[in-house]
């Protein structure tokens, strides 16, 4: 029996309306042939775990142009975790200084595409990296 | 008798020779090998040029343009607290800056306290935070409001930092129509593409509304309204979309301010535009021509305005900020300097030069200086402020004018058959042909049919950092402890009665100004008078359109 396709959840949390990244890289997986949901804007983490849960997704993409990102991805990953989730996928991208990977990814943020990085990149990164979840 | 251009194309040109397999701009529109007086068939130069400050306004808003007087030199700035956007203000000011241009923080812009959950991680990260009129005071601390003209860039709470701007100035005794500036408050453009709101279109383009026909009785030298095309390119537009929404928005708050029973030449001389600089050099010049004349077209004909000043589109420009890269930032110094030209020689009013930097955080004081320079050494150095309109009547840049002109013409046609830019709006005609746009660019970009040098050409395998500015979240920590503090301190009744006025004008269909510049005055918060917005005309929702 084939598998079944991944199911991502694509998330701009924060206040800010930048959503020309997070729309393209939905629409790219899509068009990969991943089942994408996609939040919309100005999420709150709460929201965003929430959504995970609901929609019992592999992998989420947080999406962050505004500087918020030391506390908008551990808050999605914590609350994760006290829903009782761990084992879902998280990566992102936006502005995120080089300095401030170290801590996400010990915090638990798998990867973060930063300007630059291509659709197709971030395709197969999803490929090698998000299993489907038992 | 010189050949057609087609019988050239035929005969002379070296179609071999090609180095690419067709050329176009970056909007994607064909560029021909050659443009010849046959790419202006019945062209008229009073018809569609005139000289400059002559109706149309092709050539130029005013008959001398730099000649006269440069453009405003209006550098974006804000960031922390109050404090440090004021030193960040008279640095630019002692640096030669001619106006100031200030920006707020995201929970600012969409009407959250820094107290507020929703606030957390977001105060004075993209700009200054900004909760109630202390801030407001501090910002502008030894600034001569009756001398300097300020741009602040906020949208959906602009009423309520605009009345804490003008509350601010009543406190040192300078009188509202002494104070000149512009604050964006462009909600159309917000639904379209920077997507910061509040409540949905009709009730915001209604408080819009309401701060054109306050300003016109009592602010004559304030622009209310600034609209904006420059978010609408950065989230992925072409130009002729840029300029064809961007229009359309313009039509969309004339036609609700005449709807209000408004007199047209009572307002309109008071509307002003910001476009964006983006990296194809002619077609951004075009595009500003075309817009100079398409607007004083519309004016005219369609809105049936008398006087000349309602026909001028004066507009604001900034560079790219989508153009930029982290990769190998100092390249983007180069970036800025040539579409800050393009800017120059479209004929802008004030400009904005993006910082080397802005890819990774806020702009160094470094970075900053380096943007500003750029603007002087184009304004003194290189001689071009000393011609008018220099590329009027080149071939090439009159086609790609007419052109782009058509182009958003039929958007707007389009536009006008949905019922308006509100309908548009609300069916998402305008997102989503921007999110296609900015879907297919990206697929060029990642095919290489397009060009980022250090992105997808010419990359390097090793970069230096470079030094950025770092926002503390001590920032975050102290703004909320001092905005709760002032709450604490407030006279508590006259709060909530000035919140009760704020509520009822808001319901009754009363202008909104005045109530919230008295309520500004009395330490009610831009998260308090954002919650009646809430609460009376209710909270608009991302449909999140794919």
């Amino acid at each position: 029996m084939p598998q079944r396709p991944l199911r991502i959840l694509v998330a701009k949390p924060g206040l800010d309306g930048h959503d020309r990244g997070a729309k393209i890289i939905a629409r790219a997986l899509r068009d990969a042939g991943f089942e994408v949901i996609y939040t919309g804007l100005h999420q709150t983490p709460e929201m965003i775990a929430e959504a995970a849960v609901q929609e019992d997704v592999d992998a989420i993409g947080l999406s962050i142009l505004s500087g918020a990102h030391m506390t908008l991805f551990p808050a999605v990953i914590d609350l994760l975790k006290e829903k009782g989730v761990d084992d879902v996928v998280i990566f992102g991208g936006g502005i995120v200084p080089a300095e401030d990977m170290p801590e996400l990814k010990r915090h638990g943020v798998r990867a973060i595409f930063t300007p630059g990085a291509t659709t197709q990149e971030i395709i197969e990164w999803v490929r090698a990296n998000v299993p489907v979840r038992g | 008798m010189a050949k057609s251009k087609d019988e050239w194309l035929q005969t002379t040109y070296p179609k071999a020779a090609d180095r690419l397999p067709s050329y176009t701009t970056l909007s994607d529109t064909p560029v021909d090998p050659l443009y010849a007086p046959d790419d202006l068939p019945a062209w008229s130069y009073d018809e569609k040029l005139g000289h400059p400050g002559d109706y149309p306004f092709t050539r130029g808003t005013y008959p001398s343009m730099y000649r006269g007087k440069l453009w405003t030199m209006r550098q974006f700035a804000g960031f922390g607290t109050a404090e440090d956007t004021n030193e960040r203000f008279k640095f630019l000011l002692a640096q030669g800056q001619t106006g100031l241009s200030t920006a707020f923080d995201m929970p600012t812009l969409m009407g959250y306290d820094a107290d507020h959950p929703r606030a957390l991680g977001e105060v004075g990260r993209e700009g200054v935070a900004v909760s109630g009129i202390s801030d407001m005071e501090a910002l502008f601390a030894d600034i001569p409001l009756e001398q300097v003209t300020t741009s602040m860039t906020v949208n959906c709470t602009a009423s309520v930092l605009l009345a804490m701007y003008f509350a601010v100035a009543q406190r040192r005794g300078v009188s509202l129509d002494k104070l000149g500036g512009t604050i964006q408050n462009d909600m159309l453009k917000e639904f379209i593409a920077q997507k910061e709101w509040i409540s949905p279109p009709e009730p915001s383009v209604r408080v819009i509304v309401d701060m054109i026909e306050f300003c016109a009785r009592q602010a004559p030298r304030w622009h209310a309204v600034s609209i904006s095309g420059y978010h609408i390119r950065e989230a992925g537009s072409t130009a002729a979309q840029e300029l064809a929404f961007t229009l359309a928005d313009g039509i969309g708050y004339v036609q609700a301010a005449v709807e209000r029973g408004l007199d047209v030449d009572g307002f309109a001389p008071r509307l002003s535009f910001f476009f964006n600089l983006h990296n194809d050099f002619f077609e951004e010049i075009a595009k500003l021509r075309a817009a100079r004349r398409m607007w004083a077209t519309i004016m005219r004909e369609r809105f049936g305005a008398r006087h000349p000043r309602s026909w001028l589109l004066r507009t604001h420009t900034q560079t790219a900020g989508c153009s930029l890269t982290a990769q190998q930032p100092l390249n983007n110094i180069v970036r800025v300097a040539i579409q800050a030209l393009a800017g120059v020689l479209g004929g802008t009013q004030s400009l904005h030069t993006n910082s080397m930097d802005e890819t990774l955080a806020l702009p160094s004081e470094q970075a900053v200086l380096v943007a500003l320079r750029t603007q002087q050494i184009i304004a003194e150095e290189t001689g071009v402020a000393n011609f008018v309109d220099p590329l009027g009547g080149s071939y090439a840049i009159e086609a790609l004018t007419d052109r782009l002109e058509q182009e958003a013409y039929t958007y707007i046609k389009r536009i006008d058959e949905l019922g308006g830019i509100i309908h548009a709006i609300e069916l998402g005609y305008p997102q989503k042909e921007i999110a296609e746009a900015a879907y297919r660019y990206q697929q060029q970009l990642d095919r290489g049919d397009k060009i980022m040098v250090g992105v997808n050409k010419y990359q390097l395998d090793a970069e230096p950092p470079i030094e950025v500015l770092r926002i503390g979240n001590d920032i975050e920590r102290k703004q909320a402890q001092r905005v709760r503090e002032r709450k604490q301190a407030r006279n508590a009744a006259a709060v909530r009665g000035a919140l009760a006025k704020v509520k009822q004008a808001a319901s009754d269909g009363a202008n909104l100004m005045p109530p919230i510049i008295d309520a500004v005055r009395q330490e009610v918060t831009v998260g308090e008078i954002a919650d009646v917005f809430r609460g009376v005309f209710g909270v608009y929702r991302d449909p999140a359109w794919l």
